[in-house]
């Protein structure tokens, strides 16, 4: 017999989580993953211009991961604002009924004057699906969808920068 | 391939706003555009999984090699069930905090507290099978911070859970009890609901407490739960 229950209400992670910070963990590929390595990143801003206490944090449930893929990173922003993470390219995704996912990494961001977590994707340019992919064929301003959409920068270079607020902000999800 | 069962939205006014305006920091960092909607796919109710052999559990802050952390030793504990009373099993938690005299060991804290050799304030547990998971450390003590003129944050634990799946992640902070500083606090107050505020606040249990050792606090978290039926989107 259970009993239903409120779930526990979020606070701002602040300025000082990086004393959970081990810089390893921005590297998916430390336990000798296999597979096609890229890089993903960008920088964070606010309202007023690069953060650098922000938390960066993704998951990607392609490939599956396993004793030597996490599928989870962690990255903090330094001093130009700036996350990077080492990961294996993901491939397609099943979606909702018969639909296809495009390939994408879940995004979450944490800083101090968050109270709660925020969550966007990265996709990735130039992927056939991303045409028919549900949630950014949901989203109807070019300007808008492409704030989810990470631009080659170099070989295996993938760059999504993450605004917060203001001009060219976000696409963050309700999920 | 069936549709993976989402997690259950969370109920009005439970959750902080992120455009709190007492708080300041929250000011230029609120979205300005309301989130889009979407349905939750394999990537949201699927989640990371912490080995211990990887993440090795830490449940003793009172000490570093050793020395003892000045200050209020107690114990933290509690159970982490999921929004149908589920326990959720085997989760890790993260937690941080300042020393007894309200500094971090960050570079960041310059507050004018003294630091402490011997307490590092970081550490992480799993729950056991039944959801229960407990530490040790020392009472964290308050400390004033820039928001407005003399504020200062009530004592706190900061808490990050994942449980199951990316969509169940929580990042918190636990208070304690009697402590007149919550009633002042923006990040605090920054959850409407009264009732769901409160239950960020632990309660002293003598059933807890070691005699002639430490104090002991129940702080129990629930994680979202599976929704009843698919959501459409």
């Amino acid at each position: 017999m259970t009993v239903p229950r409120i779930p526990t209400s979020n606070q701002t992670i602040g300025p000082y989580w990086h004393l959970l910070e081990d810089k390893s963990w921005a590297d998916l590929t430390r336990f000798g993953a296999a597979g096609e390595t890229i890089v993903l990143t960008g920088i964070l801003y606010d309202g007023d211009g690069p953060m650098a206490e922000g938390c960066i944090e993704i998951w990607q449930s392609d490939p599956p991961a396993d004793d030597r893929f996490p599928g989870f990173g962690r990255s903090g922003t330094d001093k130009e604002g700036r996350y990077r993470f080492t990961t294996l390219k993901p491939g397609a995704e099943p979606g909702r009924g018969n639909a296809q996912q495009a390939p994408h990494i879940d995004v979450m961001i944490h800083a101090r004057g968050l109270l709660h977590p925020v969550v966007t994707r990265a996709y990735f340019a130039g992927e056939a699906l991303n045409e028919t992919d549900p949630l950014l064929a949901s989203i109807d301003d070019p300007h808008r969808r492409a704030t989810l959409i990470a631009r080659p920068e170099g070989a295996g270079v993938w760059r999504l920068d993450l605004r917060l607020q203001g001009d060219g902000e976000t696409v963050f999800l309700d999920v | 391939m069936s549709d993976p069962l989402p997690f259950a939205p969370f109920a009005p006014a439970t959750q902080p706003d992120l455009d709190s305006p007492a708080y300041v920091g929250t000011r230029k960092r609120h979205p300005l555009r309301a989130p889009v909607k979407m349905p939750q796919t394999v990537t949201e109710t699927t989640g990371p999984r912490f080995s211990t052999a990887h993440f090795p559990p830490v449940a003793d802050l009172s000490r570093v090699g050793g020395k003892e952390a000045l200050g209020e030793r107690i114990i933290v504990a509690g159970t982490v069930t999921d929004g149908d009373g589920r326990p959720v099993p085997h989760t890790m938690i993260e937690i941080w905090q300042a020393n007894a005299c309200g500094r971090y060991h960050h570079p960041g804290d310059q507050h004018d507290a003294p630091l402490d050799p011997n307490f590092h304030g970081n550490g992480r547990v799993f729950t056991d099978a039944e959801g229960r998971y407990r530490f040790m450390t020392i009472k964290p003590g308050a400390y004033p911070w820039p928001n407005h003129r003399n504020a200062w944050r009530p004592n706190h634990i900061h808490y990050s859970l994942f449980g199951p799946a990316f969509a169940t992640r929580l990042i918190t902070q636990m208070y304690f009890p009697g402590d007149p500083l919550l009633a002042l606090d923006p990040i605090y107050n920054s959850v409407p609901d009264k009732a769901a505020r409160e239950r960020l606040i632990s309660s002293f249990e003598i059933g807890l407490t070691e005699p002639d050792y430490a104090l002991g606090y129940r702080f129990d978290i629930v994680l979202r739960g599976r929704a009843a039926t698919p959501m459409e989107n």
